[in-house]
């Protein structure tokens, strides 16, 4: 039983091209679908731009689908603002980028966990406090970090103050929006150690959206990597990033650097990213794949099953069991 | 959890207050003082205001050849220029601070209002910001004060719709950008109402700016009402103001100088005070200035 389920889900932005232009529709988010379950992590990776980040608000409610449905528990997602959605928030969480920016700099670290207890109507005064206190040590700071402002914090421990606040109505869902990324190297490895360990204590799924492949392969269950908004191929982790099968895939798993000689050729991609406003027809990745073939330019790969066990959105996948690399 | 707690030690957090100048501690006295002058205006006058004293017009204040009995000198007619100060002060005052407190109240909340409901709400409060930034204020007044006649609360309340739009535009600005990213939003996903958002987050970290905001329009106000008294359409004789005291004053400067003199220098001191107290406020309401 997934805990969080999003199908077909699109968000479509309007926007006008200079000033007498016409509208044009950007497809940020198309046609993504995964299921989470209580517990598990599904990374995003993927590059900037390809819709990460709008996934993460879609599944989080924060913004309704154009396209496509989100249901949290069995329950559709209640429009955004709305009485029912306020209380949801409880039961789910975001994990902001830029902890700095994430909270008020004008109320001291204890007032700000205390404030989501205060908003749900959990508990008294006492009880707050005591949840509080024992937030700061979950998370690994000293209960005086909790009187102090969050300039008065370095990045890694305002990283921390913002996890014990998403983490204090007992959340069942964490979306992190690039949580480590600020963060410099040492600290990172601190802060991810410190997820998956209160991930594994509360029994949390979460949804861990990233372009450090390292780190994402570190925390996740399953992984899904995606390309102008949409995703090109899901599956095991360990699995995909030692045997990439999307052509794209291979080329982002042999940018990650290692140490020695290198196992895979580094596949370096031609050109940009393409426009969202100005999709490529077919396999939106056809102008930049070294593989393609002429119906990568006409017919628009579906994420299916692949022999290797994964979801494969590729038509050279389907043919033949593996391409020469 | 707690191996993964950082290893740095970390001291108590060490608050310094910022130290106040001398300069803001005059301001503060200055203004303290003016407050004080404004509540006891009725009992420390040693005229009425009206009151004439047909033998002594024009006395010069005391050190310039006047007596005790005329402290600051006698106008035209031999009224009392301490007196009349002391009443114009409790006016201006009162005017200057409703206006201002009316014309930030105004102006934040349908910058508020603009940056909650954006869409048409946001055009109707824009397009009534452009407006009044389009509108000479002075000839929105006169027409106003023309139409209606002219009563305190009128005048205040008029007074009050001078600035607050630049309130307006500053509170939709820093509203949005805070409902985008960062704190605002942050709260926002927390579940928290928009009450909840706007006066308990966005509020508090906008202050700074809206204060600094306010202390720019208090001297325009009291200069503004200074011009209407002038004009002869603010505060309306017999009753007194500073600006009006100025404004009448004016036919005598070179025969009966102090009349302007006194009123001018209470509008200047007053309005730097105003600014010098406004910046430090600014200073000290900011936690990460410290």
């Amino acid at each position: 039983m997934s805990l969080l389920s999003v199908r077909d889900a699109a968000q479509v932005y309007t926007t006008r091209r200079g000033l007498f232009g016409g509208r044009v529709d950007v497809r940020a988010v198309d046609g993504v679908s995964f299921d989470v379950a209580p517990g598990q992590t599904l990374g995003i990776v993927g590059e900037s731009g390809c819709g990460k980040s709008t996934t993460g608000r879609l599944a989080l409610g924060l913004e309704r689908p154009s396209e496509g449905s989100v249901t949290f528990d069995g329950q559709a997602m209640p429009a955004p603002g709305t009485a029912d959605w306020r209380a949801m928030r409880a039961k789910m969480q975001l994990v902001f980028q830029d902890p700095l920016g994430a909270m008020d700099r004008r109320l001291t670290i204890a007032r700000q966990i205390e404030e989501p207890l205060e908003i749900h109507g959990i508990g008294d005064k006492a009880e707050r406090a005591a949840r509080v206190a024992a937030l700061l040590v979950d998370v690994g700071l000293r209960a005086d970090h909790g009187l102090r402002h969050p300039h008065e914090l370095s990045g890694g421990q305002r990283q921390r103050a913002v996890l014990a606040r998403a983490l204090a109505t007992n959340p069942s869902l964490l979306v992190c929006d690039e949580p480590v990324s600020a963060l410099d190297v040492s600290i990172q490895a601190q802060v991810v150690n410190m997820l998956t360990d209160l991930q594994a204590a509360r029994g949390i799924a979460m949804v861990f959206i990233s372009h450090d492949l390292k780190v994402v392969r570190q925390v996740s269950h399953q992984v899904a990597v995606m390309y102008l908004g949409r995703i090109v191929e899901q599956g095991d982790p360990d699995a995909l990033f030692a045997d990439p099968a999307h052509p794209y895939t291979r080329a982002l798993v042999s940018a990650i650097p290692v140490p020695g000689p290198r196992r895979l050729e580094r596949i370096v991609l031609a050109g940009d990213p393409p426009n969202p406003a100005d999709r490529p027809t077919g396999c939106a990745f056809h102008p930049r794949c070294p593989v393609a073939i002429a119906r990568c330019r006409t017919d628009t790969p579906a994420l299916r099953h692949s022999p290797c066990g994964r979801m494969v959105a590729c038509h050279l996948v389907d043919t033949e069991t593996r391409i020469a690399a | 959890m707690s191996a993964t707690a950082l290893p740095m030690p970390v001291t108590a957090p060490t608050h310094l207050r910022p130290r106040m100048s001398p300069l803001v501690v005059v301001a503060i006295a200055w203004i303290a003082g003016m407050i004080l002058v404004a509540l006891l205006a009725e009992w420390i006058r040693p005229y009425g205001i009206t009151a004439m004293d047909l033998r002594a017009r024009l006395t010069p204040p005391i050190g310039f050849g006047g007596t005790l009995k005329h402290v600051l000198g006698t106008d035209e007619l031999g009224r009392d220029v301490a007196s009349r100060l002391i009443i114009s002060i409790r006016i201006s005052l009162m005017i200057a601070m409703g206006a201002t407190v009316i014309a930030a109240v105004l102006g934040t909340t349908l910058g508020f209002l603009a940056a909650h409901f954006r869409g048409w709400v946001e055009q109707i409060v824009l397009m009534l910001i452009d407006f009044q930034a389009s509108m000479p204020f002075l000839i929105l007044a006169l027409s106003v004060l023309a139409f209606f006649g002219n009563a305190l609360g009128l005048f205040i309340v008029l007074m009050g719709l001078y600035g607050w739009e630049r309130h307006a535009r500053i509170s939709r600005g820093l509203a949005i950008a805070a409902n985008a990213q960062g704190y605002a939003a942050a709260v926002r996903q927390l579940g928290a109402r928009p009450m909840r958002i706007y006066l308990g987050h966005v509020l508090p970290n906008i202050a700074s700016t809206l204060i600094v905001s306010a202390t720019l329009s208090f001297p325009e106000i009291v200069l503004l009402e200074s011009g209407l008294s002038f004009l002869g359409l603010g505060v309306q004789p017999p009753m007194t103001s500073l600006g009006n005291m100025v404004g009448y004053g004016r036919e005598y400067l070179t025969r009966a100088p102090w009349i302007l003199l006194a009123p001018s220098l209470v509008i200047v001191m007053t309005t730097l005070s105003v600014s010098l107290v406004g910046d430090w406020l600014r200073d000290r309401l900011d936690p990460t200035l410290t």
